[in-house]
C-alpha cells in the first residue's frame, strides 16, 4: 500500500488518511490563529451557540433539580447541627452588625466628602445563569446564558456571592464563556485590603484539591500581612477591577529569596456550587485598545 | 444519509448532556468522559472515517464553549477516533472486552495528552498527582459509564448502521 503503488494501480480515492491530514493541518491553523492573533473564532462561536445553548439550558435546569436533590438528602444531618450553631453566630452578628451600622453612617459621610465612588457596589451588574461547565477535569471554565446581545463583551469581570469569579473570555449572542480564577494558567494581580501590598494570585489545580488558591511575589518587609486579611484585586491589573473579594490569607510563609513572600488564599467563592453569577457591565479603563 | 445525521444527533445530545447535567451529577467531583466513549465506540464500530469525524465535531464543540485555543480539543479527539478505527476489523459486538479496553485506553491517551500539552508544558512536573487526582479517576468513572452508555450505542449501531450494510 505504498504511494506510488497506488498511483500506478488504484485511481485516487477520498480515504480517511487524507481527510485526517487536511483536518490536522486545520486545527494546527486555527490554534496558530488563536494564539498569535486576536482571532477568537467568533462566528463560530455564534454559530455554535444557536444550536446547542437553548437545550442547555432547559436541560442544566434538570440538571441542577437532580444535583440538588442529592444534595438534600445527604446533607439534612448536616444541617441539623448547622442551624443551632448558626443560630448562635447570628446573636453575635447581630451585636457585630449594630456596631458596624454606626461605623457605616461614619462612612457614607466621609466617602462623601473625599467623594469616592469605587466600592463595587457601584459597578452596574447583571445576573446570569450558568448553563453549562467544563465537560472534562483539568479546567473549571463555564458557560452563562448571557451574551453580547446582553451586552456582555469580553474582559468583563464576574462575581458571586461578593467574591471574584473570574472573567468572560468569549461570547456568543446569547451566551458567554467565563474563565475562573481557579483555572490552572490564570493568575490575578491583586492587593491586601489592609495595606495595599500587591502579590500575584494564581490558580492551581494541585491546590485547588485543598479548596485554596496559591499566591506569590508579595512583598511584606514590615510583616504586617496576617492570616485571615482580605485579599482584593489591584489597582495595577490590567483585566480586573480595582478593590473586588477574592479570599482570604490561607497561609502565608517567606520565600528563599527573603524579598518575598507566597502562600494560600481561601477564596470568597464556592466554586463547586456556582448556579448564578453577576457580570460587571464595565470594563476596566484602558484594556480596549 | 441517515447515518449522517444519527451520528450528529449523538455528538450533540452527548455534548449537551454532559456540559450540562453530568458536570453537575458527578462523582467525587470527577466527571465521567461520555465524549470519549462516543468517539471510541464510533471509531471500533464504524471505521477510522466516522471515528475521525466524529472526533472532530465532539472535539471542535469543547474548542467552543471550554477551550483555550480552536483547534486542540479537535485536534486530539480526532486522532483517538482515527486510532479506535484501526480496530474495526476486530469488533465483535457480541464481545464487550474489547471495547471497554479500548475506551479506557483511549480515556488514558487522552488524559495523558491533556496532561502533557496543557499543564507539562507550562511547568508543572508533578506529574503523580495529575495522574492519582484526574486521570486515574477519570478513567474509573468513565468505565463505570461505559456499561450503562455502550449497550445504548450498540443498539443504534445495530438498529442504524448494520441493517444498511446487510442491505
Amino acid at each position: 500500500m505504498s504511494p506510488v503503488i497506488q498511483q500506478k494501480g488504484e485511481k485516487f480515492t477520498f480515504t480517511s488518511k487524507y481527510l485526517l491530514f487536511i483536518l490536522t493541518i486545520l486545527c494546527t491553523v486555527l490554534m496558530i490563529l488563536c494564539y498569535t492573533t486576536s482571532f477568537m473564532g467568533s462566528a463560530l462561536n455564534y454559530a455554535v451557540g444557536f444550536i446547542v445553548t437553548p437545550f442547555e439550558k432547559g436541560i442544566s435546569e434538570t440538571g441542577y433539580y437532580l444535583a440538588n436533590r442529592t444534595e438534600q438528602i445527604a446533607t439534612i444531618k448536616d444541617l441539623l447541627a448547622q442551624n443551632e450553631e448558626l443560630q448562635a453566630r447570628v446573636d453575635e452578628l447581630t451585636t457585630e452588625n449594630t456596631l458596624l451600622q454606626q461605623d457605616k453612617y461614619e462612612l457614607i459621610s466621609l466617602r462623601e466628602l473625599y467623594n469616592l465612588d469605587n466600592e463595587y457596589s457601584s459597578y452596574e451588574m447583571t445576573g446570569a445563569r450558568v448553563i453549562a461547565r467544563d465537560a472534562g477535569n483539568w479546567y473549571s471554565t463555564f458557560v452563562i446564558d448571557k451574551g453580547s446581545s446582553d451586552g456582555i463583551e469580553v474582559d468583563m469581570n464576574v462575581m458571586a456571592g461578593g467574591g471574584l469569579v473570574g472573567r468572560v473570555t468569549a461570547v456568543g449572542a446569547h451566551w458567554a464563556r467565563v474563565k475562573s480564577i481557579i483555572e490552572d494558567d490564570s493568575n490575578v494581580s491583586a492587593q491586601i485590603l489592609s495595606n495595599s501590598d500587591t502579590l500575584i494570585v494564581s490558580g492551581s489545580l494541585e491546590m485547588y484539591a485543598d479548596g485554596v488558591i496559591p499566591f506569590s511575589q508579595l512583598v511584606d518587609s514590615d510583616d504586617e500581612v496576617h492570616l485571615g486579611d482580605k485579599v482584593v484585586t489591584s489597582n495595577i491589573s490590567d483585566k480586573y477591577l480595582p478593590g473586588i473579594l477574592i479570599g482570604y490569607i490561607d497561609s502565608i510563609s517567606a520565600d528563599t529569596n527573603n524579598i518575598t513572600k507566597s502562600g494560600t488564599v481561601t477564596p470568597a467563592v464556592d466554586f463547586e456550587h456556582i448556579s448564578d453569577v453577576l457580570v460587571i457591565m464595565k470594563l476596566k479603563p484602558g484594556t480596549d485598545d | 444519509m441517515k447515518k449522517v445525521i444519527v451520528a450528529v444527533l449523538m455528538v450533540w445530545i452527548v455534548f449537551i448532556l454532559q456540559s450540562s447535567v453530568f458536570s453537575r451529577i458527578n462523582i467525587g467531583g470527577i466527571v465521567p468522559n461520555l465524549m470519549i466513549i462516543l468517539t471510541a465506540c464510533f471509531g471500533f464500530m464504524e471505521g477510522e472515517l466516522a471515528g475521525l469525524l466524529v472526533g472532530f465535531g465532539c472535539g471542535m464543540l469543547m474548542d467552543v464553549f471550554f477551550g483555550s485555543f480552536n483547534g486542540f480539543y479537535a485536534l486530539i479527539y480526532m486522532y483517538l477516533g482515527y486510532m479506535n478505527g484501526k480496530f474495526c476489523n476486530v469488533f465483535y459486538p457480541e464481545d464487550v472486552k474489547l471495547p471497554l479496553a479500548l475506551i479506557i485506553s483511549t480515556d488514558l491517551l487522552y488524559g495523558i495528552s491533556c496532561y502533557v500539552f496543557l499543564f507539562l508544558l507550562r511547568g508543572r512536573f508533578d506529574m503523580g498527582f495529575y495522574v492519582g487526582h484526574v486521570i486515574a479517576p477519570e478513567i474509573i468513572v468513565t468505565m463505570i459509564m461505559t456499561l450503562l452508555v455502550y449497550p445504548v450505542i450498540l443498539f443504534i449501531h445495530n438498529k442504524v448502521y448494520v441493517t444498511d450494510r446487510q442491505q
